[in-house]
């Protein structure tokens, strides 16, 4: 029988080598936080991918026995200890998307409840396990209510007990869910927010919709029935800016869903389509072919202060980095696909190489800043995230097109499935595990999450 | 030797633990929170109804041509002259260039008329990156036609990307009828009154 240390490691890291024959020491707070690492190892280096902690089977083996004790000091101990000897744990930076996921307990849910909780852990990268084999266990211990408890097993360790009421059911399974994933693990809660998207009908027309992450709740903000694109979110705001054909022509709106009035930002001749607001809220970036072709052009949030910022043949889809310095857009160079970036306030454009994937286009910068994932067009469409430094390739996660990160920087929102008839999917990307959401009629698709 | 510097701090760690904790079959040790707190989430937030766009509700864009809005339009007139494109190609073949001399003839023979090119795509690709793509294909006829002698302030071009399939088939026939510049032919409303 396995030590549960050795389960610990087994379930949390993945297996692989010494990264670059290289040797790193160091303390491993969960799966993929490193919390130091000697010799100097930025934390960026590890960009969320998992490591590892590699003991060699000799020397543990004699401990094995009594490494069920206690484990959480004895884990701690072990590692602070070792970490002056060098090569005796190894943190390699290995397979960063497939990732194991973190095997939690639920119990003592039922119903609604239960699916809201199990939805929201599943596609931030849990899955769930009998208690024997969780390294988190939650107890539900409401009754009817939601209510509950988040033990760490290995630490043998209450991180949480709440009740939750004043607001439906499924308000306060997913402020749980947000609960228990930040006592778990530092990430943004994610489960709270909202999405928007289109939903088109056969004839081409349809409306743009708003609902929860997971697709409840939906509802209609237009009743134009007419052909409507690529709907962004200001940020921290409940408002948003799309695209519509609603005047004859596609023009981009600008729409407070609090107020529920509002404008054309841009409705210029010719395409005016594909709007994204900087994270600071100050800008839009947006297609635009009014000066011959579709191109990158960027105003302020009420349509003054036009600027053209890219001048090629045929450009889509851009996108802000976090700290809004550049914009990445799909652009075509020699007839090919590819991204580039070039900087917000105009510059040189530079290619983003995304080598081993083709027809790259809809890049979303993740709001941590490491990440870029896009639409890869390889016979049918992949969701493909690379890291945005290059340091990790572009890989292929899921079928799928049009991703958009959550706050999280780790969950992305997407749609897949044949035209006419697409679902949206939230997936996290590095476990690779991804829901469905629930639909509207119609075929759902170009999601924007808020953040 | 190695094996010792890992053995003993960790025999050391197991002994102090076993102390305290007495026996290696005691139930978990859980730290107990003061009662459960409670949480009240949000109440979601009101989304009032915005009334739809309509001939007189239509707000302003900023329209370099604003004399002649698409409204009065005419499909059929140079339905004939259609111009379709190469998988994933804006490139106006040499091929086309009959249709273009028509409907450049027709934009001289009638003064009052404008142009209207709508560019289209076939399934393959994304939206977005479909809507650029039918751009560039009315911009390239559009370019073309200014090229043999038309005025370029008679021509609009508006970019449905997928959205308008004239045929929902999923096989080359269908991509290639799609793959097209449709030519609109359009009354200013300032000429019409």
């Amino acid at each position: 029988m396995k030590s549960t240390f050795e389960t610990m490691i087994e379930t949390n890291y993945e297996t692989t080598v010494q990264r670059n024959g290289v040797a790193y020491a160091g303390r491993v707070s969960y799966p993929t936080e490193i919390e130091s690492i000697s010799p100097e190892l930025e934390r960026g280096d590890f960009l969320g991918s998992s490591a590892r902690l590699l003991i060699d089977p000799v020397r543990v083996a004699p401990t094995r026995g009594w490494l069920k004790l206690g484990l959480a000091f004895a884990f701690a101990f072990l590692v602070s200890s070792l970490s002056y000897a060098q090569n005796e744990i190894i943190i390699t930076h290995t397979g960063v998307f497939g990732q194991k996921p973190v095997p939690v307990s639920l119990q003592g849910f039922t119903g609604e409840a239960e699916e809201v909780l199990k939805f929201d852990l599943y596609v931030q990268g849990f899955t769930f396990v009998a208690p024997d084999a969780a390294q988190y266990v939650i107890n539900g211990t409401g009754g009817g209510a939601v209510a509950g408890s988040l033990t760490d097993k290995f630490a043998n360790k209450m991180l949480l007990s709440r009740s939750y009421n004043g607001a439906s059911l499924r308000r306060e399974a997913h402020a749980f869910a947000d609960d228990i994933v930040s006592a778990v693990r530092n990430t943004k809660p994610i489960c709270g927010t909202k999405i928007s998207f289109k939903s088109q009908s056969p004839g081409g027309s349809g409306e743009i919709y708003v609902s929860d992450f997971d697709g409840f709740d939906a509802r209609a903000v237009t009743s134009d029935s007419a052909i409507v694109a690529k709907p962004a979110w200001w940020p921290g705001r409940m408002a948003l800016f799309y695209t519509s054909y609603a005047r004859g022509e596609p023009d981009i709106f600008y729409h407070s869903l609090s107020s529920g009035q509002r404008r054309v930002i841009a409705g210029y001749s010719g395409l005016n389509t594909s709007a994204a607001v900087s994270p600071d809220g100050s800008k839009v970036a947006m297609i635009l072919s009014k000066a011959g072709s579709p191109n990158v052009w960027v105003c302020n949030t009420d349509g003054t202060g036009l600027r053209r910022v890219t001048k090629g043949i045929e450009d889509s889809s851009p996108c802000w980095s976090p700290d809004g310095e550049w914009i990445c857009f799909a652009a075509k160079f020699n007839s090919r696909r590819v991204l580039a970036k070039v900087p917000s306030g105009g510059g040189e454009v530079q290619r983003i190489p995304t080598t081993g994937v083709a027809n790259p286009t809809e890049p979303d910068w993740s709001p941590d800043g490491k990440w870029i994932a896009f639409t890869s067009q390889m016979g049918s469409f992949s969701i493909c995230v690379m890291a945005a430094d290059g340091s990790v390739p572009p890989q292929p996660i899921v079928s799928g097109q049009n991703p958009s990160w959550s706050a999280n920087s780790r969950t992305l929102v997407y749609n897949h499935g044949p035209d006419g008839h697409q679902s949206l999917a939230v997936l996290d990307v590095f476990t690779k595990q991804t829901r469905d959401c629930h639909r509207v009629s119609g075929s759902n698709s170009e999601p924007a999450w808020a953040r | 030797m190695k094996l010792n510097k890992f053995v003993l701090p960790l025999a050391l760690a197991l002994v102090a633990l076993v102390a305290t904790t007495g026996c290696k079959h005691t139930p978990p040790k859980v730290t107990k929170l003061n009662g459960p707190a409670t949480t009240n989430p949000a109440p979601p937030p009101e989304i009032p109804n915005t009334p739809p766009i309509t001939q007189d509700n239509k707000p302003n864009g900023q329209d370099q041509l604003p004399n002649w809005p698409i409204e009065n339009t005419n499909l059929t007139k140079l339905a004939a002259y259609t111009v379709h494109f190469k998988y994933d190609s804006a490139v106006v073949e040499d091929s086309e260039q009959a249709n273009l001399t028509a409907v450049s003839d027709a934009l001289k023979a009638d003064s009052t008329g404008n142009l209207l090119i709508a560019g289209h795509c076939d399934e393959r690709g994304t939206e977005e990156y479909n809507r650029s793509l039918g751009e560039r294909r009315a911009l390239a006829l559009r370019e073309a036609l200014m090229k043999i002698g038309v005025d370029g302030g008679r021509i609009r071009t508006i970019s449905y990307g997928k959205d308008q399939p004239v045929d929902t088939g999923h096989d080359e026939t269908a991509w290639a009828k799609n793959r097209r510049g449709q030519f609109i032919w359009c009354t200013p409303k300032t000429a019409a009154q």
